[in-house]
């Protein structure tokens, strides 16, 4: 608006009659801005004067202190050392840790299934593709809650009891408290192999690096992927051999009422993840199926003219094209299956709602901390997401160029 | 000179025609096209004929108790003994025809707005949208005119599922919009504000919103003033949801061209009315589609109100799944809910996709 | 923008008619203007509260509401039922959004002392224990090493499940939910080995199952659960009613009085004393709470006494069949002992 009188006042010579101060556009949007900012302080300050009125009536001491005291309750799936004489503090991370797993397993094995039943939905097939469209109507229009029930209900129908539990050459069984797996114990020595596995890591990269240059500068393309799948597997491998296969494994086996030993999978983290799964992947594949189309069909042809082998133009012509309309909803489902994972309390999987905006607040009283620490981690999780996709997406875009 | 003769056009051979060739060039195109159809024909014969029979040849449909329900496929029975407290909650049967009465003329305002040509659609919608509930409220809650006071906590079952979609959408719509305009606001504040409350809300997950409308929210109001349960996760649901209505709006306001304000500015219009008259109700028809999507996220997401036990139609069936005189039913229920959200949905994707196209000529602005 | 103020408008009226306003210290003067008793009670037990199949609310925890009616009102029915779960139940009262709880909420110091509520008295003496499916061949608590254990989030079982196990040195798997139905559901299909909870509700959990007899509960008593109603701090006016309201039903059972005999004492006269003060002919202790003077009458007639409901609901008269045990009088060997009105 400033600009177009500056422009006029130019051309015409004569400075225009000025508008008084109230009139200018200027002036009018500090003053709303102002309004507002004055309006939203006034507005959280209000709020913040009563929590505090009705904390103080109700006799609740607010603050991190209660972090510190001893949560007393059990947690029956723990990434790391837990027992009821731990703090409420590690029920926190206990639960963000749980949230973590079965997000980024969900994540991706939606992404897996999402690619297939989208690429099904494709196919020239006509039985196929007419399959995965049912798949898709049929998922995507029921309720995540009732999927994640009916599944949770479906596993715990249909598996036997720890007595009559299916068992995998005895050392990997299934029953109705879960899948238990061998657990690889790492003896003294495996750091090696570790190690040998970051430097493996470090080379491929490297490689790759130095292959795209090469290719960039003389057109001549190297078979990064062969040479590297070889550097990957060898380099552990020896460091393995040469240690001494520093490596045992401990198996379940019943003991009393359950098994012990070894990696429970528990039905509740099964079943929330087969349902998230299934609903995700619903939405990717139609994410996929759009993403696939949008490339115009003259691409294809014109890279198959070109001579580039089928496997060649999906790789190299079509997926890269396909992304840029694929990332953004895909990062917006990845963040809807990090959220919906917090429906865990449905079925008692102990994720972060759970068991802390749950239990722990159930136990403590502590409404206004637990419930704003919980959200701030799932914004702050969000965020990343976004953040990370956001620079991917930017990066395959100017890679495209 | 021998003449040119046309001769009719000779047929396709019968490998490319008929039953025979739509069967090979769509199941059995190549070697591994011909496995696939094979094993998907042997998935479907073993799950098809199973669900058939369980859910509709071996099932029971009559009786009144589970008594009736002898066979070994699905007792509808269950579903038709407790189809009142499905669809209505609590609601007192003899009060029933409120519910229906409000539900009735809100069918009748949808199917005036959906069909074209209907003269007066501003009218209509403005009233489905500002008057309506209003008198929704009254009649499903009484308390005036002589209607018997029902309080919400009666309220439930697929009734309470469309009240919170329904309203939880209406009540996020304008402020979405306020908030859609702010974020493309030239004003830093007001960008800034709006684009933390979008970001914030889009952030975390419904139920921790939930949590906080049912736990946190009488600890910000004045100490003694109180709200209804329900009214407390409905504001949740709005604040909420006025966030993806919000980026659902800006897109459309995304769509239309810069040109179109352009001009009206050049036409003296001050903002206030570049944007009531000629921006927004460009905008508003392209985003309906959008909406539409919404909305049935929301009418998905509003079954988690059951874990805050409100009683909507998920949170009855399962309180239903636990009477003592009928155990054993999960299944025909969670299908049975699992049906009717599925008809709701599936129903208003295929409406959503239909408007899409309808609106895809014009207004497309780059 | 017209439209914008007319749902302003609208929203106000609404807000107004859902809103109730309620402030600490008038909490009996508002619920005799609004009334009716605004109780928050369980989303679903048997025998303490659920909704029979008329849609009416019934159980031992209502009935503790219904008293509390009876004696504001004279009448019973006048309560307005809030079902709560166990992680909504004290932000209801304290919000003011119900104005007593009747839960099967267990009295600590932790309770009174942080949450800004008092307890008003104990309507039932539990006890935690677990209940076993017969088939497992367990008969005492101590033989549940390793077992997993389904248990309800967020209660105070849940707590002393974890005490009890490391007090006894045994290792556990706690299997949680946020409701009672889950926590059954799952022990019959066989999620846990043992069900722990409060032994009221171990028994009316027990008939959820698809063969109830084919589970025992566990003679161990854990911890001590005194289960009863409890009020906002700040009126003792209704911390007085309702403690009474609930002293009112035992002393009825204590001085023989039922609902069926109430109309012939009164009729007839009695000649006892404290029968006498408790219908309200001599002395005015219904003024003493701010009720009218047949408060007591008023209960006992139209809910009954502790007994009678105690078998109505949870005892002989109920499918769940729980001994008095230590909720028999404390004439007969048990705990119930109110104090006497006088």
């Amino acid at each position: 608006m400033s600009s177009d009188t500056s422009a006029h006042s130019q051309s015409q010579g004569i400075a225009p009659s000025k508008p008084p101060f109230w009139r200018n556009p200027r002036v009018h949007a500090l003053f709303y801005q102002v309004v507002l900012l004055i309006g939203v302080f006034v507005f959280f300050g209000y709020i913040f004067h009563n929590t505090v009125v009705n904390l103080e009536n109700q006799g609740i001491t607010t603050g991190f202190g209660f972090l510190d005291q001893e949560a007393g309750f059990g947690i029956i799936q723990s990434l790391i050392a837990y027992t009821p004489a731990s703090t409420y503090a590690r029920t926190f991370a206990v639960g963000l840790l749980n949230t973590v797993l079965v997000s980024v397993v969900g994540i991706f094995l939606a992404t897996i299934v999402g690619l297939i039943v989208g690429l099904a939905r494709l196919s020239k097939n006509w039985l196929i593709s007419r399959l995965a469209a049912v798949y898709i109507e049929t998922f995507r229009n029921i309720p995540l809650l009732l999927q994640i029930l009916f599944w949770y209900f479906a596993v715990l129908q249909a598996l036997p009891s720890p007595r009559q539990s299916f068992s995998l050459g005895e050392v990997a069984f299934l029953n109705i408290r879960g899948i238990y797996l061998p657990e690889p114990v790492f003896e003294s020595g495996f750091g090696v192999v570790f190690a040998a596995i970051a430097l493996a890591v470090v080379i491929v990269a490297a490689l790759a690096k130095w292959a795209h240059r090469r290719r960039m500068q003389t057109g001549q393309s190297f078979h990064t992927v062969w040479t590297s799948l070889a550097v990957l597997i060898a380099l552990p491998g020896l460091a393995f051999a040469v240690m001494g296969a520093p490596l045992g494994w401990s198996l379940p086996s019943l003991q009393g009422f359950n098994f012990t030993g070894g990696i429970t999978v528990i039905p509740e983290l099964a079943a929330l993840v087969i349902a998230l799964t299934i609903y995700t992947a619903s939405s990717i594949a139609e994410i996929v199926r759009s993403g696939i189309l949008s490339v115009s069909h003259g691409q294809t042809e014109a890279a198959s003219s070109l001579g580039l082998s089928t496997g060649k133009i999906t790789r190299l012509v079509v997926l890269p094209q396909a992304m840029r309309v694929v990332i953004p909803p895909l990062t917006s489902q990845y963040l809807n299956l990090m959220k919906n994972s917090s429906l865990a309390t449905a079925i008692g999987y102990p994720d972060l709602v759970n068991v802390f905006a749950g239990t722990t607040l159930n136990q403590t009283g502590q409404a206004v901390v637990i419930i704003a620490m919980t959200m701030s981690v799932y914004l702050t999780i969000s965020l990343l997401i976004s953040f990370f996709m956001n620079w991917y997406n930017r990066r395959s875009a100017f890679v495209e160029q | 000179m021998h003449e040119f003769e046309k001769h009719p056009d000779l047929p396709p051979p019968t490998s490319q025609m008929g039953v025979v060739g739509w069967l090979r060039k769509n199941l059995f195109s190549s070697i591994p096209n011909s496995i696939m159809t094979v094993i998907a024909l042997y998935l479907l014969y073993l799950t098809i004929p199973a669900m058939v029979e369980w859910a509709l040849i071996n099932a029971d449909w009559v009786g009144s108790s589970r008594e009736a329900c002898s066979s070994d496929g699905a007792c509808w029975v269950f579903i038709y003994a407790r189809i009142n407290q499905f669809l209505y909650g609590f609601y007192p049967v003899e009060e029933q025809w409120r519910v229906n009465l409000g539900a009735a003329i809100f069918v009748v305002s949808l199917l005036l707005l959906v069909i074209r040509g209907v003269p007066g659609k501003a009218w209509i919608g403005g009233f489905t949208l500002l008057i309506f509930p209003v008198i929704a409220f009254f009649l499903f809650s009484g308390g005036i005119f002589g209607l018997e006071k029902i309080s919400t906590s009666n309220w439930g079952g697929l009734m309470l599922t469309l009240i919170l979609s329904t309203v939880g959408i209406v009540a996020a719509l304008p402020f979405g919009i306020l908030l859609a305009l702010g974020r493309r606001s030239d004003m830093p504040i007001v960008r800034a504000l709006c684009v933390s409350y979008i970001e914030l809300w889009r952030g975390v997950p419904l139920i921790t919103v939930l949590f906080m409308a049912s736990v946190m929210l009488p600890l910000f109001l004045p100490s003694g003033v109180n709200f209804d349960k329900l009214l407390r996760a409905l504001v949740g649901i709005a604040l909420f949801q006025s966030a993806y209505v919000a980026e659902v709006v800006r897109g459309g306001l995304q769509a239309i061209a810069k040109g179109q304000s352009e001009a009206a500015a050049s036409l003296g219009l001050n903002y206030r009315k570049t944007m009531a008259l000629i921006v927004l109700p460009q905008a508003l028809k392209v985003v309906i589609p959008g909406l539409v999507v919404t909305f049935i996220e929301l009418f998905k997401d509003t079954t988690l109100v059951s874990i805050i036990s409100l009683f909507d139609l998920l949170g009855i069936v399962q309180s239903a799944l636990t009477d003592p005189s009928w155990l054993g039913f999960a299944i025909e229920g969670y299908v049975f809910a699992g049906l009717l959200y599925w008809v709701f949905c599936f129903g208003m994707s295929r409406y959503s996709m239909h408007l899409e196209r309808r609106f895809e000529t014009g207004h497309k602005g780059s | 923008m017209k439209g914008m103020k007319a749902l302003a408008a609208g929203t106000a009226i609404v807000v107004a008619t859902f809103a109730g306003t309620v402030y600490a210290g008038e909490t009996f003067d508002n619920v005799k203007a609004q009334g009716f008793v605004q109780c928050g009670v369980n989303t679903g037990l048997p025998g303490f509260s659920n909704i029979d199949d008329n849609g009416d609310w019934k159980g031992l925890d209502v009935d503790v509401c219904r008293a509390v009616a009876a004696a504001m009102f004279g009448d019973a029915s006048k309560v307005k039922y809030t079902p709560l779960n166990a992680k909504e139940r004290f932000t209801a009262l304290q919000s003011g959004e119900i104005d007593v709880l009747s839960r099967n909420t267990t009295w600590t110091l932790s309770r009174d002392g942080s949450l800004g509520i008092n307890f008003t008295g104990v309507t039932y003496y539990d006890g935690q224990g677990f209940l076993v499916k017969k088939s497992l061949g367990v008969k005492s608590a101590k033989d549940l090493g390793g077992a997993s254990v389904c248990v309800q989030s967020g209660t105070t079982t849940e707590l002393n499940l974890a005490d009890y196990f490391r007090s006894q040195n045994l290792k556990f798997t706690p299997v949680t939910y946020d409701n009672a139905d889950a926590t059954a559901k799952a022990f019959d299909a066989g999620r846990c080995d043992a069900l722990t909870s409060d032994q009221s509700q171990l028994y009316a959990l027990r008939i959820l199952l698809k063969d109830p007899s084919g589970s025992v509960v566990l003679p161990d008593v854990i911890s001590k659960e005194p289960l009863g109603p409890s009020v906002r701090q700040g009126d003792d006016d209704w911390f007085n009613l309702v403690k009474w309201s609930l002293f009112a039903m035992v002393n009825g059972e204590d001085l023989g009085i039922t609902s069926e005999n109430i109309d012939d004492m009164k009729k007839n006269g009695s000649d006892k004393p404290d029968v006498k003060r408790f219908l309200g002919e001599t002395g005015e202790f219904g003024k003493m709470l701010g009720v009218s003077d047949d408060w007591a009458y008023n209960i006992v007639k139209q809910v009954g006494n502790y007994g009678e409901s105690f078998e109505r609901n949870v005892g002989s008269g109920s499918n769940l069949k729980i001994e008095r045990g230590l909720n028999a009088l404390w004439s007969n060997g048990g705990l119930q002992y109110a104090p006497p009105v006088r």
